[in-house]
């Protein structure tokens, strides 16, 4: 990088307040041409918000976004892309039913006489693209049939269509294998040997170290500073990331552990995982860590009702059970809190109470009718003890805050006093402070001698909270840690399928 | 790779196959069950039924369209009848009275002009208001059916134009005009479905909406064409199945949107938006229009007629669903 | 614009919107017709729209689980039908039942279809509006059916008779909205009904048999359509076989009236009633003034459409929809 370059693109000073959340307080961050800059930040840190500012989504109230150094204000996405700022989106933003050289050229699709397409025009662009990233599938093929991986390339070719000054990867790595993720490096170096500015968001730390040049850091919407990447390692970013707020300690508390609640012995699920034989004590948190697909919510919502196994038996108490509803599991005392919490954890046009309630509304009845009485009961005493911040019960769930709704979610399954907890990562999403309270929260459900699973993707919350962790590659379990044992390399190589079975890919 | 792309071949190719064992079934059963001389397959038969489908068939090419961009249309009865009040209505007007048979260019445009504009004003709300168009459609199916009553009260119109009627009961080289008006609005249509950068906005749009307003498509005026293109269609039909009879009923067209619904989705276009093929729709109308043919060819009343449809539709989506199962590691939600 | 004068007025408005233009067309009409508020004009009013309204209250809770009920005209039709037919085979104490029998198996079929089978329910009752009336012309042999001593039978109690000065279809109507509001506002099954139209993953989640719940919501419909057949039956003592016809999307205008959305997961018996009176009073109001029956065609479809896209623009905080 030499000196006289001018940035690709370049933010000053970018304040971003919504009522009661100032979300980007003063961020100024740089991208040279032909630079990979990684942004690293927690959930809720501003990452997305700053994206959105990025994107033309949102106006910033002030600071200022300069591309080539001239002053350049974002109307919208388009506009965005107009001016060489391309977006490569988490959430894919393709039209499934159609071809793929009319996704590449989305909006764009080029014109002959009389509003008609110029097909042979698109598929040459298209297929001019394509080669570029060497990828194997042509113009013509729906975009549906292809593999995620693959609909990541047609976001990528997209980005190509246009003289592309800054390129944004936002977390695209999280659903793609080993092999898929080279392809996308390689598209990234070349990209890079274009003089094109990358901004490369994601949270695996062997990324950030493998592919990029500078490192810098949101937290709670402030930045916190940029480091060479070849200059630092992990524990500075780390550092930088969570600051001291966060006590990410191993753990070291070990309750009295009781009788085995719940013993799984060779479940499989088809395709999704294989022979998982695993037990969880009552008084025990048992962490499942893994990458995305591994199978671990698979598993979490086979033992929730949900999926039918295909093989296997599940033990509660030593007693073998069949599970095939969410109703029998309940029975049975397990619990699952779920990994998408408005999607599948709350009902969000309904109040506090009543989501809380809602598995034992048909318990809670003084005659034919539900007892307000009763209902509120139970809302003001899990309030209370998960210390659930809310004007009052009538309040719409959707407008609590991340880590409120998730102590409702958690509320909801603790009034039904269930013998086993599942948590699917009990903290996406959340802002730091709640994580903390609900990291203390699992430790303590496992003291008062609940039987705890927690499945989490973020490594230092599954070593803080567990006694044992077991890590799942491919849908397989590979190994599992006590917490004595286990270390961040040994358990980043579990669950790339590094050991005990070398070389799969 | 393609194993999607097949599915989808197979089932466009499905409505054809149905068709297919429709004419066989009744072609045989009706050498045995009929009242008639004639053979169910007999060419006059045939050509009678795809005259007698182009009604129906002509809205149901936009309706499918309007049903790609992932919308809907229920008031497309409505509009139909509105149409043609509007046409034989008009030739009685003073302006248009003394041109003689020239006034029946008029009274078509006029027709036509007002389809558009029932889509316009359809199309306008849904857009500008953001209000599902269900809805939108819905309050637009009464209040359309208003309009037609308040034009003449609960009388029927009519206007018989000689020259009109033998315009509409021609058949040049042989075959019905509205069977080569029909003909034409599949062609066209399929072209701007297929051809024309509107068509594949539109499929664009009703498969993943978020994405083509990042896009910068312009969602709202292709929305809103699609409309005036159904309002347009329903007009032509009107025109068609009108200049030969004369006479509209304010009652007239009702309960048409869900026969046509019917057609659309027996042609496999998604209730969401982003698929559909015209063909396939054109599949669906005669699919539906051979059975009720045929069914009265072999003795069954109307009653069958739509016991039977009914099932069809649902054994249809049921299938369909089945279809596309992704077997027993299927998440029971 | 301030859009958050838009939001505070607009709240008030979307809230009580209903009430508000259900207010000022009342005051409107009775300033232009006295006979408007006159007690025997509106207990008309209640008479004739009480048919419309039961079957909007069982279609209530269809739209609140997520799903739409296009059937219920048909259906109605068929329970007309079947009871007048049965009332001169098997007299009317057994044909009541029967028919409320067979009634109920078309809401349970269709149940079992959404329900259970998980089918769009948009083009379930779509194929079942077409099927039912199939069922009817059939059973019917296409003719209207009449019964043959109208003088000698009690059947014209629940369309013609009053109690207590109250006709009774408005009784019908009123006691069969206040249990299906004490069933949908204070029961267990309520609550989930809510749970699965608001959030069906999240309800399944939580433990909540959404099939069930989805199928007990057509059962109470085909009730209500049941009941509404009774009614039309009992009244004219005679029918045609297409009586229901279109009757279906006139109950849905009026459901989205008192302000459930179509996406489920709110609304309530009350707001329908609402709703259905509304339809009435416009229809019985502008009749008073001197226009046609049709003119409420025009003025239901200004209505509907106001009244949707005021509480969508005051959820959002924008008049226009922001779509480009």
């Amino acid at each position: 990088m030499s000196t006289e370059q001018i940035p690709a693109l370049r933010l000053e000073n970018i304040v971003k307040t919504f009522p009661g959340v100032r979300a980007l307080d003063g961020v100024s961050f740089t991208v040279m041409p032909g630079e990979v800059h990684a942004l690293m930040g927690e959930n809720g840190a501003g990452k997305s918000t700053l994206m959105k500012v990025l994107g033309g989504i949102h106006q910033p109230n002030e600071g200022q976004i300069f591309i080539e150094e001239q002053p350049t204000v974002m109307n919208s996405p388009l506009d965005a892309k107009a001016k060489g700022v391309v977006f490569i989106h988490q959430e894919l933003s393709l039209a499934d039913e159609l071809p793929v050289a009319e996704n590449v050229y989305l909006g764009e699709l080029p014109r002959k006489s009389f509003g008609r397409v110029d097909w042979s025009k698109l598929h040459a662009d298209t297929d001019e693209i394509l080669k570029r990233l060497n990828v194997g599938f042509g113009p013509k093929d729906l975009v549906g049939d292809l593999s995620i991986a693959n609909k990541q390339m047609v976001e990528i070719a997209r980005a190509l269509t246009v003289d592309a000054k800054a390129v944004i990867f936002d977390e695209p790595t999280a659903s793609l294998t080993d092999a898929e993720k080279s392809v996308l490096f390689e598209v990234i170096e070349d990209l890079k040997s274009r003089g094109v500015g990358i901004v490369y968001i994601s949270h695996r730390m062997e990324e950030i170290f493998r592919i990029s040049d500078r490192v810098s850091v949101l937290r709670d919407g402030q930045y916190r500073g940029t480091l060479e990447t070849a200059d630092t390692n992990e524990d500075e970013v780390t550092q930088l990331m969570i600051g001291r707020s966060l006590d990410l300690s191993r753990n070291v508390q070990h309750g009295e552990l009781g009788a085995v609640a719940l013993e799984v012995r060779n479940l499989s699920c088809g395709n999704l995982y294989q022979d998982i034989s695993f037990q969880v004590r009552e008084g025990e948190v048992v962490g499942f860590y893994g990458l995305v697909g591994a199978g671990r919510t698979e598993i979490a919502e086979t033992l929730f009702g949900l999926r039918d196994p295909t093989a296997g038996t599940i033990l509660l108490d030593g007693k073998e059970t069949t599970i095939h509803s969410p109703i029998d599991a309940i029975g049975a005392g397990i619990s699952l809190v779920p990994e998408d919490r408005k999607g599948q954890g709350l009902v969000l046009g309904m109040n506090c109470r009543d989501n809380m309630t809602l598995p034992q509304v048909d318990d809670m009845t003084a005659g034919p009718f539900v007892s307000d009485g009763a209902e509120v009961a139970i809302f003001d005493q899990y309030r209370d003890k998960l210390e659930i911040k809310t004007p009052g019960w009538k309040q719409l769930v959707g407008n609590l805050s991340g880590g409120n709704q998730q102590k409702i979610v958690i509320g909801k399954w603790l009034s039904m006093h269930p013998r086993v907890l599942i948590v699917d990562e009990p903290t996406r999403g959340i802002d730091v402070g709640s994580k903390s309270e609900i990291h203390k929260l699992i430790r303590e459900l496992a003291g008062q001698g609940y039987a705890v699973i927690v499945i989490s993707s973020e490594m230092p919350e599954v070593l803080h909270v567990s006694d044992r962790i077991i890590a799942m590659f491919h849908g397989r379990i590979t190994r599992t840690f006590t917490s004595d044992e286990v270390t961040e390399d040994n358990l980043v190589q579990a669950i790339s399928g590094i050991t005990p079975e070398q070389g799969a890919a | 790779m393609q194993k999607s792309v097949l599915k989808n071949h197979a089932k466009e190719g499905a409505i054809w196959g149905f068709i297919v064992l429709e004419l066989i079934f009744f072609g045989i059963a009706g050498e045995y069950m009929s009242m008639t001389e004639t053979a169910f397959l007999a060419p006059d038969n045939m050509i009678l039924l795809l005259k007698q489908s182009a009604p129906l068939g002509i809205i149901a090419l936009g309706m499918t369209i309007v049903m790609i961009n992932g919308n809907i249309d229920l008031s497309v009865g409505a509009t139909f009848a509105l149409c043609a009040i509007v046409m034989l209505d008009s030739m009685t007007w003073p302006i248009l009275a003394p041109l003689g048979d020239w006034a029946i260019p008029f009274a078509w445009g006029l027709a036509l002009l007002t389809g558009m504009l029932m889509g316009l004003i359809n199309g306008l709300i849904v857009w500008k208001t953001g209000v599902d168009a269900f809805i939108v459609t819905l309050g637009a199916m009464l209040g359309f059916r208003g309009l037609v009553f308040m034009y003449n009260g609960e009388q029927p119109t009519f206007h018989l134009n000689w020259t009109m009627v033998d315009i509409a009961e021609s058949a040049p080289l042989g075959i019905p005009l509205p069977i080569l008006v029909f003909a034409v609005c599949i062609a066209v249509v399929w072209w701007i479905m297929n051809r024309t950068v509107h068509g594949r906005n539109a499929y664009a749009i009703g498969d993943n909406r978020e994405a083509a307003v990042n896009a910068g498509i312009k969602v709202g005026p292709h929305m809103v064409w699609n409309y005036v293109l159904i309002g347009f269609l329903a007009a032509l039909s009107s025109i068609t199945f009108y200049s030969e009879s004369g006479s509209v009923n304010p009652n007239d067209g009702m309960l048409y949107e869900l026969w046509i619904i019917t057609a659309v989705v027996l042609g496999g276009t998604k209730l969401t938006g982003g698929r559909g093929s015209i063909i396939a729709t054109v599949g669906g109308i005669l699919a539906i229009q051979l059975m009720r043919k045929g069914l009265g060819f072999i003795g069954a009343d109307t009653a069958m007629v739509n016991l039977v449809i009914g099932s069809i539709l649902i054994a249809v989506l049921y299938l369909d669903r089945q279809l596309n199962r992704k077997g027993e590691e299927e998440l029971k939600i | 614009m301030a859009d958050t004068t838009l939001k505070s007025v607009g709240g008030f408005l979307a809230r009580q919107g209903i009430l508000v233009a259900f207010a000022v067309f009342m005051i409107g009409f009775a300033l232009a017709n006295e006979r408007f508020v006159d007690i025997d004009n509106i207990l008309g009013v209640i008479r004739s729209s009480a048919i419309l309204g039961v079957m909007a209250l069982g279609v209530t809770f269809v739209v609140i689980s997520g799903n739409l009920d296009l059937s219920v005209g048909s259906m109605m039709s068929f329970s007309t039908i079947v009871v007048l037919d049965l009332h001169d085979k098997i007299g009317p104490e057994l044909a009541i039942p029967a028919m409320f029998g067979m009634t109920l198996a078309l809401g349970a079929l269709i149940g079992f279809l959404v329900g259970y089978l998980r089918l769009n329910s948009l083009i379930v009752t779509l194929g079942m509006l077409s099927a039912i009336h199939g069922l009817t012309l059939t059973y019917s042999g296409g003719k209207n059916m009449d019964i043959d001593d109208k003088q000698g039978t009690w059947f014209g109690f629940f369309g013609q008779d009053e109690v207590l000065g109250m006709p009774v279809p408005i009784l019908i109507f009123v006691l069969l909205a206040a249990v299906l509001t004490m069933l949908l506002a204070k029961t267990p099954f309520g609550r989930k009904v809510y749970a699965v139209g608001g959030n069906g993953v999240a309800a399944t989640f939580s433990g909540i048999p959404r099939a069930r719940t989805v199928f007990f919501c057509y059962i109470i419909s085909s009730f209500c359509v049941a009941t509404a057949g009774l009614i039309q039956a009992s009244r004219s003592l005679g029918s045609q076989n297409t009586v229901g016809q279109g009757l279906e999307l006139e109950v849905l205008a009026a459901v989205i009236l008192g302000g459930a959305s179509l996406l489920g997961g709110s609304g309530t018996v009350i707001k329908t009633v609402i709703g259905v009176l509304i339809l009435g009073f416009i229809q019985n109001g502008l009749l008073l003034i001197g226009l046609e029956f049709y003119f409420q065609y025009v003025v239901t479809w200004a209505i509907i459409i106001l009244a949707v896209w005021l509480d969508i623009a005051v959820k959002r905080g924008h008049l226009w929809s922001p779509i480009a």
